[in-house]
C-alpha cells in the first residue's frame, strides 16, 4: 500500500513538474513564466507532504509555509517589477 | 507614536492569531506555552504598531460554519471546472473581465469578498477600485451577458453571505432592506 | 502507514492513500491546465485552485495519520497562510498581466474594465491625492454608482505605471 502509494504519487508529480518546467521554457511571457514556477513550487510542497504523511513526521511543515510565503513574495514582486517596466516602455 | 492607542477589542483577533501561531510553531499547545506566547504577542502588537484592521465588532459562528462549508465544497469545485474546461470542453474558453459594484466600503469587508472570490470557481479579482469599492473580476468561461450577469450575482451573493458573517450592523441592515421583499428578513442575528 | 494493519487503521490508511493520491493530482490538474489553456489570465485560474485543494487534501492526509490532536491546529494555520497569499500573488499576476495586454481580447466576451482604463487615460486631469480623499469620504454616504466616473481617475491615481496603458490602446 505505502509502495503503491509513494510510486503513484511520485510519477504524477514528475509528470507535473515536466509539465511546468515546459512551461516555464516555452512560457511566452515573463509572467507565464512566473505563474509556472509558482506552480512548480507547489509541486515541490506537495511532495514534502507526501512525504510527511508517509512517513509520519512533521519535520517539513513549516518548509513548506516557507515554501508559500517565498512563492507568494517571489510572484508579487515579479509583477510589480513587470508593471513598471511595460509602463515605461510604452512611454517610449 | 503619536496615533491613538488600539483597544485590547479590536486587538483580540490579532492577538487570539498570534498565539495560535505561537503554539503551532512549538508544536505545544500547554497552557504555560501559549500564556508566554500571549504575552509576547501583546508585546509584538505594541511594538510593530499596524495601522489597525476595522473590525466590526461582531461575528456570527451560525453564519461562519455553513459558509466555510460551502467554500470548502467550492474549493474543491473550482479545481474540477479547471480540470473540466482544460480537458473536456477543450482548452478554448471564452473569458470575460466584469465589473462589480459591491455594498460595502470597508477594507477588510472588499479584502476578504476579493479572497474567497478568488478561490472559488471561475473568477479572480484583477483589478479593484477602493474608492468605490468596485470589484473587477476576470470570469472563466463565460460566453454572454447572461454569465456575466450570473457572475454577477455570485459575487454579491458572497459579499452577502461575508456581511451576514461579519459586516457592521448599518451594513447588515441595508442588506436587510434589500432583501426583503422577496423573502421575509431573518431576524435573530445576535451581535 | 502501517503495514497490515486492521479495522480502523486500514480505513484511515486507505483514505490517506486516496487524499495522497487526489492531492497529486491537483498538481497535475495544474501543470494541464497551464499547458493547455491559450491566454495568461485562464492559466491563472489553473495555478492557483488546484494548488489550494491539493494542499488541503495533503493536509488531511497528515493529519490522518499522525494522530494526534495539536497536529490539527498546526496544519490548519499552514494551510490558512496559503489561503491567504495565494490570491493575493494570483491578483498582482494578473493585475500586471491585464496592464500588460497579456489577455486576448479576442477571447474576452464582456471587458467592462477596458472602458475605464480608456477614460482615466484620456483624463486629462489627474486629481491630488486630497481630491481623491474627498471621493471616498464623500462615497460613504451616496453610496453605488453616483461617483462612477471618477472610478478611472481613481485607478489611474496609485502611482505604478498605470497611465501610460491606454494610450497604445486608444
Amino acid at each position: 500500500m505505502k509502495d503503491v502509494v509513494l510510486i503513484v504519487t511520485a510519477v504524477v508529480l514528475t509528470v507535473a513538474a515536466a509539465g511546468a518546467i515546459v512551461r516555464i521554457a516555452v512560457g511566452p511571457s515573463l509572467l507565464d513564466r512566473v505563474l509556472a514556477s509558482d506552480v512548480l513550487l507547489g509541486i515541490v510542497g506537495a511532495a514534502l507532504a507526501i512525504d510527511m504523511a508517509v512517513n509520519r513526521h512533521l519535520n517539513n511543515l513549516f518548509l513548506l509555509v516557507a515554501l508559500t510565503l517565498i512563492g507568494f513574495i517571489g510572484s508579487v514582486t515579479v509583477a510589480r517589477f513587470v508593471a513598471d517596466r511595460r509602463g515605461q516602455a510604452n512611454d517610449s | 507614536m503619536s496615533r491613538k492607542p488600539i483597544s485590547l477589542r479590536t486587538e483580540l483577533p490579532l492577538l487570539i492569531w498570534l498565539v495560535i501561531v505561537w503554539g503551532a510553531l512549538w508544536r505545544d499547545f500547554s497552557p504555560g506555552n501559549l500564556l508566554f506566547g500571549a504575552l509576547i504577542a501583546l508585546v509584538v502588537a505594541r511594538i510593530f504598531y499596524l495601522p489597525p484592521v476595522e473590525l466590526s465588532g461582531r461575528f456570527n459562528v451560525l453564519r461562519a460554519v455553513p459558509f466555510a462549508l460551502v467554500f470548502l465544497a467550492k474549493v474543491v469545485a473550482a479545481s474540477f471546472q479547471v480540470i473540466f474546461l482544460a480537458v473536456v470542453k477543450g482548452p478554448k474558453v471564452v473569458n470575460a473581465v466584469v465589473e462589480v459594484p459591491l455594498r460595502s466600503h470597508s477594507d477588510l469587508m472588499v479584502t476578504a469578498t476579493g479572497h474567497v472570490l478568488s478561490l472559488i470557481p471561475g473568477s479572480l479579482v484583477v483589478e479593484v477600485d477602493r474608492s468605490t469599492s468596485t470589484l473587477y473580476i476576470h470570469g472563466l468561461d463565460i460566453r454572454d451577458e447572461a454569465d456575466a450577469a450570473g457572475l454577477r450575482k455570485e459575487v454579491q451573493d458572497t459579499e452577502a453571505g461575508l456581511i451576514r458573517i461579519m459586516g457592521t450592523k448599518a451594513e447588515l441592515a441595508a442588506l436587510e432592506a434589500e432583501t426583503a421583499p422577496p423573502r421575509a428578513a431573518t431576524k435573530g442575528e445576535t451581535p | 502507514m502501517t503495514p497490515d494493519a486492521g479495522g480502523v487503521d486500514a480505513v484511515i490508511d486507505a483514505l490517506t492513500a486516496v487524499f495522497l493520491v487526489l492531492g497529486a493530482l491537483m498538481s497535475l490538474t495544474a501543470t494541464i491546465g497551464l499547458l493547455r489553456f491559450p491566454d495568461l489570465m485562464s492559466r491563472m485560474h489553473a495555478a492557483t485552485k488546484p494548488q489550494v485543494l491539493g494542499l488541503f487534501l495533503l493536509l488531511v492526509a497528515i493529519g490522518l495519520q499522525m494522530r494526534q490532536w495539536w497536529v490539527w491546529p498546526v496544519l490548519v494555520v499552514a494551510w490558512i497562510f496559503q489561503l491567504l497569499t495565494v490570491p493575493v500573488s494570483a491578483h498582482m499576476v494578473g493585475r500586471a498581466g491585464y496592464r500588460t495586454k497579456h489577455l486576448h481580447p479576442e477571447l474576452l466576451s464582456v471587458d467592462e474594465l477596458e472602458a475605464v482604463v480608456r477614460r482615466s487615460a484620456n483624463d486629462p486631469g489627474e486629481p491630488g491625492s486630497a481630491v481623491e480623499l474627498d471621493n471616498v469620504l464623500g462615497l460613504g454616504e451616496t453610496g453605488d454608482g453616483a461617483l462612477r466616473g471618477t472610478a478611472g481617475q481613481n485607478l489611474d491615481d496609485r502611482g505604478d505605471g498605470r497611465g501610460d496603458q491606454g494610450e497604445s490602446k486608444g
